[in-house]
């Protein structure tokens, strides 16, 4: 009897706490950096794999230095995207390097890429051969010399260039020919930027975009030989 | 005869306009002091510097007078304002472009009067109407703060006003109308903490400055207080302060209004947009001591007026069904996962929209932009890993906005007014 009073009394004060606020019990989340970064999904795709079709990068396994500048860039007016700059114009050094740290060390499978473009086999060519070889002529070292054999990236802040939509690609070497993207000095990419061509451009992104992912698709240590150019991005090389 | 009326009417035109052009020109040099005209002694102790770097926190000198990324002081920020862009100047103490050349006294006749160095009259952008209540102690300290800074060469930018704003001239008639250098006068009926409040709140913060209102001529009403107004160009609705729907904090432990402006966070409220930014560049820097004297003060505002009896006579909202249907389907697919099912949110993570001010106030700006641009609350010590929001802007149009605001404003208990494209579409 007296237990049936007191869960009476219980229900009562349920009833009241929840007539009081109106709705439902507010839930609650896991205190993960994973539900934290959740708002990156949004573009970047769950856990910031996104396919290769659309704009957006893919985050997942990218060098954490190398996420870690960039979330720093679009914070301090190097890189201009307006729902980037916004998203973390109010971030701490810290906690940009939490979030970048845990998109770098998602190991998540590639969808499918592309195999079909609507670029010229000349087109491809011409990227292959910039991709590989560069242009020494016009002192653009090939992307091979720095970004890794297997363009998968070096550690610990050089990007692979696998797996990337070719819109956003090109849209980011479009960005260093203008002068619209920056880095921390020596700002190495825009000085080849601005010796590209928008020709060029087209050709290395549309290579790029429909090459398959290599067996390994994790960024390298290291490379074989020290980097052609200097890059503030990079600890500098001995 | 003809000529003789015409010569007097032309000569009493010429001296009411030259009386008219004294007085705006007096108007302007009132309360202004002598410089003194021999070179001062400044003497900046470290704990002058201390002092002035703090104080400059407060004032948050720093969001204006310096680009994104760029040397802490050296301005060159543009401010957007509806008479055409102004760029903020360079504070550094470079001899040239900054604040080189200098004394106290001019520093503190800016502050004060709104003057520049060489004579120029200011523009309140600058919000030298909050600034004249700064003590001269304060400014002084502040003065030496930014003598210490390493001098940065970065050039001052001319300002992109339309005519006639860009015209001494025009300025000076403003100042004449709307500016009166007055010091801070402390209320004897109030304890210290609240008068200490008053002059934060009143003087370096400008809190004013976006939560009040403006006039044709841009200048903040000071008669209605802190009682809201929407930012100019940047589109954001500065919520009341003494407004219980608003964002009034009377029904607020000051414990709360604390922690909201040291962490960005409180039990029934967060910060975003420019009130992100204040707190991540201002008030998370202020003492305890000082945020609870701002807290005294603003718990302490006069209510706002109660609107009339009429405009209370509840008159039923009605929503469009098709419109809160597809809101529906809309929420369950972006929103739910975060704010819940029945809007009741996530504790320490995501807010509840049940019952939520923010959601449910008269204008439903800041909701528009929160959903098309996300955003994360400030990193703070108290907050250091906030939890963030998306940006729809890209994946929900005019009409998809609209539909979801107009659902979350009339679920769960929330009854306010339906949003509609056009106002999503407002500048």
């Amino acid at each position: 009897m007296k237990l049936r009073i007191r869960f009476a009394a219980i229900g009562l004060m349920l009833f009241a706490t929840q007539g009081m606020a109106g709705a439902a019990t507010p839930a609650t989340v896991p205190d993960t950096i994973e539900q934290r970064a959740a708002a990156c999904i949004a573009c970047h795709g769950r856990e910031g794999a996104t396919t290769n079709a659309g704009y957006f990068p893919r985050l997942a396994g990218k060098p954490a230095g190398y996420l870690f500048n960039q979330l720093v860039s679009f914070r301090d007016g190097r890189r201009f995207n307006s729902d980037m700059a916004y998203m973390v114009q109010h971030l701490s050094d810290a906690y940009l390097r939490e979030m970048a740290e845990y998109f770098s060390g998602l190991q998540l499978p590639y969808p499918p890429i592309a195999t079909t473009s609507d670029a010229t086999p000349e087109q491809l060519q011409r990227g292959r051969q910039l991709v590989h070889e560069g242009d020494a002529a016009r002192g653009v070292p090939a992307c091979v010399q720095c970004h890794g054999a297997a363009l998968t990236g070096v550690q610990p802040a050089i990007p692979g260039l696998l797996g990337l939509p070719r819109l956003y690609v090109s849209s980011q070497l479009g960005a260093w020919l203008t002068s619209e993207r920056h880095a921390l000095p020596p700002d190495c990419m825009a000085d080849i930027g601005r010796r590209m061509t928008t020709a060029d451009i087209n050709a290395v992104a549309s290579w790029l975009a429909v090459q398959p992912m290599p067996a390994d698709t994790k960024p390298a240590a290291s490379l074989p030989a020290p980097l052609p150019v200097n890059c503030g991005g990079m600890p500098k090389s001995k | 005869m003809k000529l003789r009326r015409l010569g007097w009417t032309l000569l009493t035109l010429i001296v009411l306009g030259a009386a008219a052009a004294g007085t705006i020109v007096a108007m302007n040099l009132r309360g202004e002091d002598p410089l003194p005209t021999q070179a001062e002694a400044f003497a900046a102790t470290p704990q002058l510097i201390e002092r002035g770097r703090y104080l400059a926190l407060a004032g948050n000198c720093a969001g204006c007078h310096t680009t994104r990324g760029g040397q802490p002081y050296a301005g060159g920020l543009p401010l957007e304002t509806p008479f055409g862009t102004i760029f903020s100047s360079n504070l550094t103490p470079d001899g040239k472009s900054g604040i080189g050349s200098w004394s106290s006294a001019h520093f503190w006749r800016a502050m004060h009067n709104g003057r520049s160095k060489d004579g120029r009259l200011l523009y309140p952008a600058f919000p030298y109407p909050n600034f004249t209540q700064v003590t001269r102690e304060d400014s002084d300290a502040i003065y030496a703060y930014l003598r210490s800074l390493p001098p940065a060469p970065e050039p001052n930018r001319a300002h992109l006003l339309r005519f006639p704003y860009d015209t001494q001239a025009a300025l000076a008639v403003w100042r004449a109308l709307s500016f009166k250098p007055e010091p801070f006068v402390a209320n004897a009926g109030k304890p210290a903490e609240w008068n200490r409040g008053a002059y934060l709140v009143n003087g370096l913060g400008h809190c004013i400055a976006c939560h009040g209102s403006r006039n044709s001529l841009g200048a903040t009403e000071t008669r209605l207080g802190l009682s809201g107004g929407l930012i100019a160009v940047e589109n954001w609705y500065a919520p009341s302060l003494n407004d219980p729907h608003e964002a009034g904090v009377a029904g607020w432990p000051a414990a709360d209004v604390v922690s909201l402006l040291k962490s960005g966070v409180a039990p029934r409220g967060s910060v975003m947009g420019p009130m992100a930014d204040v707190v991540f560049r201002s008030t998370q820097y202020l003492s305890d001591a000082d945020l609870t004297a701002m807290a005294s003060y603003l718990k302490d505002l006069p209510d706002a007026p109660k609107p009339e009896a009429a405009a209370i006579a509840k008159v039923p909202i009605r929503r469009d069904a098709a419109t809160m249907t597809r809101g529906a389907k809309i929420y369950d697919q972006r929103c739910a996962y975060c704010h819940g099912d029945q809007g009741q949110g996530a504790v320490g993570a995501y807010p509840p929209l049940a019952g939520n001010r923010a959601v449910n106030m008269a204008r439903p700006t800041n909701l528009i932009q929160v959903v098309a641009h996300g955003g994360f609350l400030p990193s703070t010590p108290g907050n250091p890993r906030p939890y963030g929001m998306p940006p729809f802007g890209q994946t929900l149009d005019a009409a998809e906005v609209a539909a979801v605001l107009t659902y979350v404003r009339g679920s769960w208990g929330n009854d306010s007014a339906p949003v509609t494209q056009l106002d999503t579409m407002r500048r």
